[in-house]
């Protein structure tokens, strides 16, 4: 690791200041990723900014029909929720098995879906359930921040402050884990939303995505059976030894059909 | 009391508090007053010459005590690192040795290659002053493939090794002759079988600290070693040029091995040099990346296989043509591996008259490969064990049956096989009936059903292994090749109050010998348990010894504790009779106590052991003292051998295999302690199952690049990949060894990929190699499908 | 360079350190305690894992600063002087260990595992070690050590 200057602010303004003022200044969530990555010198910040003191970024509410997380809320805190088991089962599930339950202990949903990696799970779940992402400068909506390989709409020194995650009429998710790094291979959150059946695919592609072809074929009809035939198109997936594009983008239907059973 | 600490108890092992508690002393733990720290600057190229290596910049970065090239290395006349086994090829003529640097010279041979070595204060310092050494490389093709290595027209990797081959070696029956059966068969199988390189991946990596001490001019190297004085003789000897009492091995705990840790690296050597050169202590521990990169590998052939049989399907011949990977460089003992360790286990359990084996070991742009637990035994188990599959499905046949119609029966031993080896004892038939009986085989069809009306293919495979373990004796392996003896040494010492040293040359990694060595001693002279310690892994403190491979220490250096355990039963007979005036021909010795013989009288191991340090009323002339060593050679390897039966369950929609059952029945002769022997078999079934399903280090075939290099994509079986097993044991005991005691520390990595593929094959129709991956699975049952649809 | 108090086996320690510093190295390096293993770097082998505030984290992937004002329990506080914690003695008694370099980490994870789990299947203890790598054992014993750990510990 190279050396860096480590701050932890105790409010929001404070953390946003210290990451302005320095563009090689780094946002410290979980670190679940950011330290291994800081481990191997493949990133050299200036500044690192701890933001677990932050309290405007911690907390879980759910009313009416909007579950909100904080940012700094961990994987092990989304999975205990009870208020979000009851509301939203699918994402408990999908909280608890995010990487084993040591990174659950760190990990926050925040530092996930900033960091975007392509193998992550909560991108999904945020996509597939059209939630809105609230930064300390605006609100983006899952549609919008997404751009591919590590990258989001979020500008430099800007910060996820909090999610807001519709409820569902249902929803489900399963994932074929890579064998070795447990990461999501292919993932795939299914979600009948108020505005329609929406699809999210993470692990398979450069970037989480919305599967069109699955999405139109649980619009039908939201069941497994209906998925029976449906291809989703290689082109584009990732292709590494430990699974081929075609062999992801066939996963891509076997694991839909399992979100949806699990969406019951 | 000794009932229950004595041979064949499942003691609780006497290391655990150490380990549990977080007191256990691994190398990386030992920190020395003084000491710096080594790192290691490393090939990003599979194949470069190096054009321009400029160290200066970095010399000059805080911290920095010294940054060392492979000229410094030459210019202390430091020798390269050796391969400790001469093979004779076909023609007579030893392998190709090519140069080994401690620190490259001219060229990198592969990805992790040494370039430089920087060490500083800190060993973040040391790696910020890497990052300013300046290399100019002019990168060459490498040469990965192992066939590829072999065209005319490939890369070469040594100027030193023509065409990469390093040598053409054969074993068994005349080529001709095996020829001639097969052409006359009624019936053949034949397949071409990959045994995938691995990554051996103990938790502990490597590690050293060099620590020269000037007024005495005596050096220290902890290292995690499994046989220090091995490595204190290679790097005296042929490496340093030191003498050998002035440099002193401590392997202290040592954090798995699996063979990977036998081996006299690079490391070590420069942490010694380097210590002595700046007269600082010098530490380097890998890290999992370097582990990766230069740790010895295991594995890696190709194969084509062929079995001939007659009508009934008694084998006739196998016929084995076998290219191995050696690396870019020979590890210690890499070209013993799929040779001599591979070719003389091609008989299996079987009456197979005709064996011939040929291999072709090649140099490539990889890391070196050498022995992985089982080293060459699980490669032959897997060639003899698919042949044998292959055969009972061509020929209709239930694969129990065909094994036993073949089977060497129990009245042939000591039995000859066509591939040197006589294999000493063996029940083969009476050990699958009981794997038989514990894997319910006859309950697998009704399995079969109900997986299949899930939607799940389910699939049986049998794996029935022989193993030699035990090295050897030491003018055999001498004859063939090896560099140093393979007997072992043990030293008993009695205190005057009635507790023992017991010193070993063999040394522990996970095996529990300050365990099942203190359950032989204590049971032999009566001492408890607990007043029993089990000294290794310091050439200071124990006898020369060989350490720690090859299933040996039990049925090695158990058996030189047992004769150095007669020895002062022989003395303390004499102190005994003295101590009851009678004569040493009517003492009675048992569990520690002398009794003469049809009276009441008796004196305890204690007694003698404090009257031979206080010898007032002692046998005249007799030395005082109680202490023995003694140096076991055995006569024979030993040849434990087994049944694993795998059943698996294939998810035809991703091609996920889950193992259903795994039962493994093994014939270990005597045990000690079965606790420890069940551990053994868990851990050595993991590693085989691990490579037939999960682990495969791959090098992209243009680059040279370890695409494998972490554990984010080298994969490691975890918990869950795991069933619980079903372990059973039979026991014939070895005839040749005082504890009648085989191997059990690979027999369970030896057995298990044939099993388990076996099981996939039976499971999907089709062959494929390992790693069986879920894609790999998937594929071969869509190709099944579509071939039946057409 | 920071100065960080940690409470690390119930006793409060200041040091100043990099704020480069993993919260392993502050274990090791500063305080000498050598029973947290280091046994990966890509964070996924669990031998670093450690309980931070009474949970179990990879003490590898995380910085000494972050656990400044935490308490940190490591190996070498489970026991109380000679008497071991029920899951160290459960390792013991099941043979859940033979070289010992993940043993305290795999003992770490199963000791916060049981606090939430008071009843575990064994499919649940394999999936709870999915984040502790073992060479040796090949899992069987840890997973009975750890039934058996649990159960003693929820007993």
């Amino acid at each position: 690791m190279y050396q860096f200057e480590f701050h932890r602010p105790k409010s929001l303004a404070e953390a946003a200041a210290l990451l302005e003022a320095n563009e090689d200044a780094k946002a410290l969530s979980g670190g679940q990723t950011l330290l291994p990555t800081l481990k191997q010198r493949l990133a050299s910040p200036s500044d690192v900014v701890d933001l677990s003191a932050v309290p405007e970024l911690k907390g879980i509410s759910v009313s009416g029909d909007t579950v909100t997380i904080g940012a700094f809320t961990r994987h092990v805190d989304v999975a205990k929720s009870a208020e979000v088991a009851k509301a939203i089962p699918a994402l408990s599930q999908l909280a608890a098995h995010i990487g084993d339950p040591a990174v659950r202990n760190r990990g926050t949903i925040g530092g996930s879906v900033a960091n975007n990696d392509p193998a992550a799970d909560y991108p999904s779940a945020v996509l597939a359930l059209n939630a809105t992402i609230h930064t300390n400068k605006r609100t983006i909506a899952a549609d919008d921040f997404f751009k591919g390989l590590f990258e989001t709409a979020l500008d430099a020194g800007e910060l996820i402050v909090k999610f807001t995650f519709p409820v569902p009429k249902r929803a489900g998710y399963a994932k074929f884990p890579n064998p070795a790094s447990r990461y999501a291979m292919v993932g795939v959150f299914v979600a009948e939303t108020a505005s329609g059946v929406r699809v999210a695919v993470t692990g398979a592609g450069p970037g989480v995505f919305r599967a069109k072809e699955i999405e139109a074929a649980l619009a039908g009809s939201f069941s497994a059976a209906s998925l029976d035939g449906v291809k989703v198109p290689s082109a584009g997936m990732n292709s590494d030894m430990h699974g081929s594009a075609e062999y992801r983008a066939h996963l891509v239907t076997v694991m839909a059909k399992r979100a949806v059973a699990a969406a019951g | 009391m000794t009932a229950h600490t004595g041979i064949g108890a499942a003691v609780r092992r006497k290391e655990d508090f150490r380990f549990i508690t977080g007191a256990g002393r691994y190398t990386d733990d030992i920190n020395r007053p003084g000491q710096a720290h080594a790192y290691f600057l490393r090939s990003p190229h599979a194949f470069a010459r190096i054009k321009k290596l400029d160290t200066a910049a970095a010399a000059k970065m805080p911290g920095v005590v010294a940054v060392l090239t492979g000229a410094d290395v030459q210019a202390d006349k430091v020798g390269g690192l050796i391969c400790g086994w001469v093979l004779k090829g076909k023609s007579g003529e030893p392998h190709k040795a090519p140069p080994h640097p401690v620190i490259a010279l001219d060229h990198v041979r592969h990805v992790g290659d040494q370039v430089a070595v920087v060490i500083a204060d800190t060993l973040a310092q040391a790696r910020d002053a890497a990052e300013a050494i300046v290399v100019e490389y002019e990168p060459l093709t490498p040469v990965i493939d192992l066939r590829r290595a072999l065209e005319a027209d490939a890369p070469q990797v040594h100027p030193e090794a023509p065409g990469n081959l390093c040598y053409d070696w054969e074993i068994g029956t005349p080529k001709s002759e095996v020829d001639a059966t097969f052409a006359a068969a009624a019936h053949r199988v034949s397949l071409d079988l990959v045994n995938n390189r691995l990554v051996p991946n103990p938790m502990e990596p490597r590690a050293a600290v060099g620590e020269y001490d000037r007024g005495t001019d005596e050096l220290v190297c902890y290292s995690t070693s499994q046989n220090p004085h091995v490595l204190r003789l290679i790097l005296c000897a042929f490496i340093l040029g030191i003498p050998e009492h002035k440099l002193r091995v401590i392997a202290p705990d040592v954090g798995g091995g699996f063979g990977s840790k036998i081996f006299c690296y690079a490391e070590e050597t420069v942490c010694v040099w380097a210590a002595r050169k700046l007269g600082r202590p010098v530490k380097w521990t890998s890290d999992r990346s370097e582990a990766f990169m230069t740790d010895a590998h295991g594995r890696d052939h190709i194969t084509k296989a062929e079995l001939a049989m007659d009508a009934n399907g008694k084998f006739l011949a196998m016929r084995v043509d076998t290219i191995a990977n050696m690396g870019a460089y020979l590890s210690t003992f890499a070209t013993a591996v799929p040779t001599y360790l591979y070719g003389l286990l091609l008989a299996g359990q079987y009456t197979t008259p005709q064996v011939h084996c040929n291999v072709r070991a090649v140099f490539t742009n990889t890391t070196a490969v050498d022995a992985y637990r089982g080293a060459g035994r699980p490669e032959a188990t897997y060639v003899v064990e698919r042949l044998v599959e292959a055969a009972a499905r061509h020929l209709k046949v239930d694969p129990a049956e065909l094994r036993k119609r073949n089977f060497v029966p129990p009245d042939a031993f000591p039995y000859q096989t066509p591939v040197v080896v006589a294999y000493d004892s063996g029940n083969y038939a009476n050990t699958l009936d009981e794997a038989l009986k514990l894997a319910d085989y006859a309950g697998f069809p009704a399995r079969k059903a109900e997986a299949a009306a899930r939607g799940k293919k389910r699939g049986i495979g049998f794996s029935a292994y022989i193993e030699a373990c035990g090295l050897a004796p030491s003018a055999v392996v001498g004859s063939i090749g090896a560099g140093v003896g393979q007997w072992e040494s043990a030293q008993i010492r009695f205190n005057a109050t009635g507790s023992v040293f017991v010193n070993t040359g063999s040394h522990s990694h996970g095996q529990g010998h300050e365990t099942t060595f203190a359950q032989i001693v204590s049971d032999r002279l009566g001492v408890p348990i607990d007043q029993v310690e089990v000294v290794h892994g310091d050439t200071n403190r124990v006898p020369m010894g060989m350490g720690t491979y090859g299933s040996r220490s039990l049925a090695v250096g158990g058996s030189a504790i047992m004769k150095a355990c007669d020895k002062i039963i022989e003395k303390g007979k004499k102190i005994a009779a003295h101590l009851m005036e009678a004569s040493v021909d009517d003492l009675e010795y048992e569990h520690g106590i002398y009794k003469v013989a049809g009276t009441d009288k008796s004196v305890p191991m204690a007694q003698v052991a404090f009257t031979a340090y206080v010898p007032f009323n002692y046998p005249p002339g007799l030395e005082p003292g109680l202490e023995e060593s003694a140096f076991y050679d055995p006569s024979n390897f030993t040849y434990p051998s087994g049944v694993h039966i795998a059943e698996v369950e294939i998810d035809p929609d991703t091609g996920i295999t889950t193992i259903a059952n795994w039962t493994a029945v093994d014939d270990f002769g005597n045990v000690v302690n079965p606790m420890i022997v069940e551990g053994q078999v868990h851990g050595g079934i993991a590693q085989g199952v691990g490579q037939a399903l999960l682990e495969g280090a791959v090098y992209d075939k243009d680059s040279g690049q370890l695409l494998t290099g972490s554990f984010m994509d080298y994969c490691m079986p975890r918990a869950d990949d795991l069933p619980s097993f079903n372990v059973g044991m039979t026991h014939t005991p070895c005839p040749h060894n005082p504890l009648g005691v085989k191997g059990c520390g690979e027999a369970g990595a030896i057995a298990s990929p044939a099993a388990l593929m076996n099981a996939i094959t039976d499971a999907i129709g089709t062959e494929i190699q390992m790693p069986a991956t879920p894609e790999k699975v998937w594929r071969a049952i869509q190709a099944n499908s579509s071939a039946q649809a057409a | 360079m920071p100065t960080v108090t940690i409470t690390v086996n119930g006793k409060a320690v200041t040091r100043e350190v990099e704020a480069r510093t993993l919260l392993v190295q502050f274990l090791r390096e500063h305080l000498s305690l050598t029973g947290t293993h280091v046994g990966c770097d890509t964070s996924q082998c669990g031998a670093c894992v450690v309980h931070v505030d009474g949970q179990a984290i990879k003490s590898c992937t995380t910085l000494a600063v972050q656990a400044d004002g935490s308490a940190v329990t490591t190996i070498e506080g489970l026991a109380d002087g000679q008497t071991l914690h029920p899951m160290q003695e459960a390792f013991r008694e099941h043979h859940g260990l033979q070289c010992g370099f993940c043993t305290p980490g795999m003992i770490m994870t199963a000791v916060d595992f049981a606090k939430n789990n008071k009843n575990p299947t064994e499919a649940e203890i394999r999936q709870a070690l999915e984040g502790n790598i073992c060479r040796c054992t090949g899992y069987h014993n840890i997973v009975k050590a750890v039934a058996a750990g649990t159960a003693a510990m929820n007993g």
